[in-house]
């Protein structure tokens, strides 16, 4: 094995399809009109020797190392900012070329440490390969003048080492302004700049800030960026350059990200963003790019483990005698409560073919429905929304499609912090000038930001969703702005018809809404007409649609609003579901819920169930199993006693977490794998030690419905990958699953399921990803959904009638609680928490507006008990405009916060999905953490205890 | 005793508000700063930055670009003398060093009684009238040993 290595053309790919023929060093070449010179070189194999240039950022031509000569034009143009024209003969070396370059390279160098043996750039540096390049033999200027890297010298500055990722080393910095312009196009930030002018020029994050205090959000653009060690990751300072990397998907979000894991040995020693991914094409955040340390953390159990009751010491085992004493636990348990009363859940964490084969095992060998998943608690709304609506239960668009279009709607999403290289993307396409309509009831980012304006930001109220989506609708029929000829081309008519005239009626209006939404009419009417007329017009949206009482309602009224104005079915358009973790679009596509099938195929379905039965060798249930709620309830009442949970932390991400440990408390049999004792494993009788994705093989789908290859890059820490775990209990429980590679797995995927029938390991190597549905039809996957015609064939408008949620703010309880994430974090936290991405976010805080602190005598960073119908917990205070007055809002990423012991047991009414986003509590200043805090802190010990070997 | 303003949040947001809404308003708006209190302060970078919806970064970037934006409060009155070359040919290094004799300080310096700061500067546009100074926002062409000495008198005055 080796490097991966990627070639740099210098610049960007021209979109053009016009072609120009050229001649350079004697050779023919024909590329699309508007390449530069430089890449047209490098096209055909020839490299200019360049500095400032590279493809991931427009060409700039400052560093004039690229220069060239055209015959017939004065003069030597750098060629990276220098178009292809049709006949021009360049030529990239001749004595004169030779000679400036060297001379460029001499002032580059005079003002350059040479000490390129300590440097920890050494082999992987820029600067040191084009003074090979050019043939640099002497510096004339002599080294012992004013200089950056003399610690004598005024102009010295010492490392900025306040991030704990990179370091920033001033004295090795040539000032090419890539990581300046990495910051502004690709991530756009715009934290970094050039401070001072001539030879005093040097980069300043912020004001002259470190690092760590400026506007950087450490997204690594600028490490990659960087040709020298000026900015350079710690973990290569530390361990040295890596000799072999192989290409992977990210296990954070569900934007999915392809990295290059760069490897010294078995050590990780960077995760280097992959431009040929096409999730993220080169781009990355601060959670994928740097924050991967928890997958060798001291906190990894690594032995199984087993226990009589939660209250026992666990006590380390064997593979063998762990999965035979769970199996024989749930063997025991049906025989004695019957064959429903077990199940699990599978992991959105997890690989599509450690999903898949979790639920076989439940549906085959344990011989029930009860799966589910945690989509449950996120997007199962969506699935839902857009099956009735479109026929498919995911996003229409590709991430690129966000580039086409005009008018971007973002509802209940916050991309810059959690789908940041998505946030990304649509900052840019923001920047060129794209229309943006915010509606939330906070400040993110995306409504104000360095060169990013929200053109409407309609800070509705929490639970006014679906109030909201019907007076854009209202406005957009009654003020006949509905697309009339795609309507009558691609929808069911009789359905729009009537759908129209409720939606027209008066209740419906703007003006009617405003006291439910909390928006003025006359932005709302203002944003509706920019969405319908303003061209492309794209939805983007979150857990802020989907975990309300009428998530369902909300996805289809937004997918009713879509189709009414045409925007659905090409490039720019399309409804968009942010999907949160990794796999979630997997996991779901892989039946994971108590109802379908893989392929959300329904299980009373008798075909698509012989099929199943005949190629797994075991009769299937017809019967929908339990969802997760329904599994806790069920336990209470004595009738759901064993569970098998891959990856997830339900007590700490369910709603309502004083319940949910109340229920798995009341089972028999707990099996937790996970690569940490979790929340969860506090009620655990068995422990079976998980991989983290860098030690297996296996698919992530992403929310754009793209399956990315993720690949082993260490052996499993505790000797078994989650798939071959599964498999031995499956035998365990009398049932043999036979698969010597996952590859095998998605083999059997393929043939079971019609939109994964062309997917193989064979072809993502091929072809790097693809896009379900992948099959006869569509060879190479489908990026665009709803071409022509909706899957389900006619779009199907559906009633949305506004029902007010039963979670109402009261005199007791006067205040509106909606959660969510940070940019640092990733949702439970189990693994950021485990990284240095602390730095940014030790503690999650409560955030209110200055009104509602002032009324209770609030100062900014008081202790804070916040309360609700369920229950109480303290945490602190921060006051900020970015609240409306009535409405607070906290992270949930750190466990003993316990944000979902305050949030309800209330629900989405067709999905279940937990109505996160709205609580009723009480905030008032407190001087110590809640009751429930304090028994968590003690049950942080007392449950998690292990048996020494020596006792 | 000097005539620039203290240093307010309050002026300093009136100032960017008048030309937040123009295009390219950085420029407008730091010039209105420095002449308003004599120098750039630092505060008043977010508060640019918030207004015209840049990162302060760029702000920040763009004050250190330009050797006119000062970072501190200059002396009462402030002495400019061209040191580009037109000035230099016509006898701006002799005029330079006399002036820096006579107020006992370097160019680039405040005088201890906070009274006159000296600055070299780059062109002023004034080569047919060189050598070339300026006085706080006068200009004065053609200049000799005597016009320097009745300025530097009159500033220090």
């Amino acid at each position: 094995m080796s490097l991966v290595h990627e070639i740099d053309y210098g610049t960007k790919k021209s979109k053009s399809e016009k072609m120009v023929t050229l001649t350079i060093d004697g050779s023919e070449i024909t590329v699309p009109e508007g390449t530069s010179i430089m890449r047209a070189a490098m096209e055909m194999g020839t490299t200019i020797p360049k500095l400032c240039a590279t493809d991931m950022l427009e060409s700039f031509g400052s560093c004039r190392l690229c220069l060239v000569e055209i015959e017939g034009r004065a003069g030597t143009p750098a060629s990276c900012t220098t178009p292809v024209a049709p006949g021009i003969v360049v030529h990239t070396q001749s004595d004169r070329l030779h000679t400036i370059r060297k001379g460029v390279m001499e002032l580059y160098i005079s003002d350059h440490p040479l000490d390129c043996l300590t440097c920890s750039a050494n082999g992987d540096c820029e600067l040191q390969d084009m003074a090979g390049a050019v043939g640099l033999r002497e510096v004339r200027y002599g080294m012992d003048n004013l200089s950056h890297f003399d610690k004598a010298s005024d102009l010295f500055l010492p490392k900025d080492e306040s991030n704990p990722y990179f370091t920033y080393d001033p004295a090795k910095c040539i000032v090419c302004n890539r990581c300046v312009r990495a910051c502004e196009e690709v991530q756009g930030t715009f934290a970094l700049t050039i401070e001072g002018r001539g030879f005093g020029s040097r980069v300043s994050p912020g004001m002259f800030e470190p690092f760590l205090e400026s506007e950087c959000v450490s997204c690594g653009a600028c490490v990659q960026a960087c040709p020298t060690a000026t900015l350079q990751e710690k973990s290569v300072i530390e361990i040295g350059t890596p000799e072999h990397s192989v290409v992977t998907t990210c296990a954070y979000c569900g934007v999915g990200c392809s990295f290059k894991a760069e490897m010294s040995g078995d050590k990780l020693v960077r995760m280097v963003p992959y431009k040929d991914g096409k999730a993220n094409e080169g781009h990355s955040c601060v959670k994928g790019r740097f924050a991967y340390g928890y997958a060798t953390h001291k906190d990894r159990k690594l032995k199984p483990m087993i226990r009589a009751k939660i209250t026992d010491p666990w006590q380390e085992v064997t593979w063998e005698e762990a999965i035979n004493h769970a199996a024989s636990e749930f063997k025991r348990i049906q025989a004695q409560y019957g064959r429903d009363a077990v199940g699990g859940i599978t992991s959105s964490r997890c690989t599509n073919e450690e999903t898949y084969l979790v639920q076989k095992l439940i549906r085959a060998a344990f011989g029930t429905n009860n799966v589910d998943t945690c989509a449950r608690v996120c997007h199962s709304p969506t699935g839902y929304g857009l099956s009735v609506t479109l026929g498919t239960s995911a996003g229409t668009q590709t991430f690129a499609s966000v580039s086409e279009s005009d008018v971007i709607l973002v509802i209940g999403a916050n991309p810059t912090d959690a789908h940041p290289v998505f946030g990304s993307r649509m900052k840019a396409r923001i920047r060129e000038g794209a229309k943006l309509i915010v509606a939330d009831p906070r400040s993110i980012d995306l409504v104000k930001s360095p060169h990013v304006l929200a053109d409407y930001h309609l800070q509705l109220k929490p639970g006014a969703n679906v109030a909201f989506i019907n007076a854009m609708a209202h406005v957009v029929v009654t003020e006949g702005l509905v697309n009339e000829q795609y309507v009558r081309e691609r929808c069911d008519l009789a359905e729009f018809e009537s759908w129209a005239r409720f939606i027209a009626e008066e209740r419906n209006s703007p003006e009617a809404s405003e006291s439910i939404t909390g928006i003025p009419a006359q932005k709302l009417r203002a944003a509706a007409r920019l969405y319908a007329t303003g061209g492309n017009a794209a939805i983007y949206y979150g857990l802020g649609v989907t975990e309300h009482s009428q998530g369902s309602t909300m996805v289809m009224g937004m997918a009713n609003l879509a189709m009414a104005t045409g925007n659905i079915g090409r490039e720019g358009v399309g409804i968009n579901p942010l999907r949160g973790q990794n796999n979630v679009q997997g996991s779901c596509d892989m039946g994971s819920f108590p109802h379908e099938l893989p392929g959300y195929r329904h299980v009373s379905d008798d075909a698509t169930r012989e099929m199943f039965e005949s190629m797994w060798g075991r009769p299937l249930s017809s019967e929908p199993g339990l969802r997760i709620p329904n599994m806790l309830d069920e336990a209470l009442a004595k009738r759901f006693m064993g569970i098998y949970i891959q990856g997830e932390d339900i007590v700490q991400s369910d709603p309502d977490a004083q319940h949910v440990a109340a229920g798995l408390e009341a089972m028999e049999c707990v099996v937790i794998q996970d690569i940490f004792i979790n929340e969860t494993a506090k009620y655990a009788h068995v422990f079976l030690p998980g991989t983290s994705f860098l030690e297996k093989d296996g698919t992530f789908t992403n929310a754009e419905r793209r399956i990315n290859r993720v690949r082993k890059v260490m052996a499993p820490l505790p000797g078994y990958a989650d798939w071959e775990v599964t498999i031995m209990l499956a035998k365990a429980l009398g049932y043999e699953m036979n698969y010597a590679h996952p590859g095998e797995i998605m083999d059997e995927v393929a043939r079971l399921t019609p939109t994964f029938a062309g997917v193989s390991y064979d072809l993502l190597d091929k072809v790097g990803s693809v896009q379900w549905p992948c099959n006869e039809a569509a060879p190479l996957g489908t990026p665009l959904m709803h071409v022509d015609r909706f899957v389900r064939g006619k779009g199907r408008f559906m009633m949305t009638e506004f029902v007010p949620t039963d979670e109402r703010t009261t005199a007791k309880f006067p205040l509106v609680l909606t959660t969510g994430r940070i940019l640092a974090h990733y949702n439970v936290g189990a693994q950021t928490r485990r990284t240095d991405n602390t730095a940014w976010h030790p503690e999650d805080i409560l955030e209110i507006h200055p009104f509602d602190a002032e009324n209770r005598g609030l100062r900014d960073g008081d202790l804070v008990a916040i309360q609700s119908r369920v229950g109480e917990v303290s945490l602190r205070a921060k006051i900020s405009e970015r609240m409306q007055p009535g409405v607070v809002y906290t992270t949930f990423h750190h466990p003993v916060t316990g944000a979902n012991v305050i949030t309800t047991e209330f629900s989405d009414w067709a999905t279940n999905c937990p109505e996160y986003k709205v609580t009723a509590v009480q905030v008032r200043k407190t001087n110590g953490p809640s009751y429930w805090q304090e028994k968590f802190m003690e049950e942080d010990i007392s449950l998690t205890r292990i048996l020494d070997a020596a006792e | 005793m000097s005539h620039f303003e203290p240093w307010t949040r309050e002026r300093a947001a009136a100032i960017i508000a008048e030309f937040a809404g123009t295009k390219g308003a950085t420029m407008p708006i730091l010039h209105e700063i420095q002449h308003a209190f004599g120098f750039v302060p630092e505060a008043a970078i977010p508060m640019i930055a918030d207004a015209l919806n840049l990162s302060r970064a760029e702000v920040y970037g763009t004050v250190t670009f330009y050797h006119e934006f000062r970072h501190e409060l200059p002396g009462r009155h402030v002495v400019r003398l061209c040191r580009a070359e037109a000035c230099q040919s016509m006898g701006g290094d002799a005029l330079a060093e006399r002036a820096e004799k006579r107020l006992g300080i370097k160019l680039g310096e405040t005088t201890p009684d906070r009274r006159v700061t000296l600055e070299p500067i780059y062109c002023l546009g004034l080569c047919a009238t060189a050598p070339s100074a300026q006085v706080d926002d006068r200009m004065v062409g053609r200049l000799t040993e005597s016009k320097l000495d009745a300025i530097l008198t009159e500033a220090q005055s």
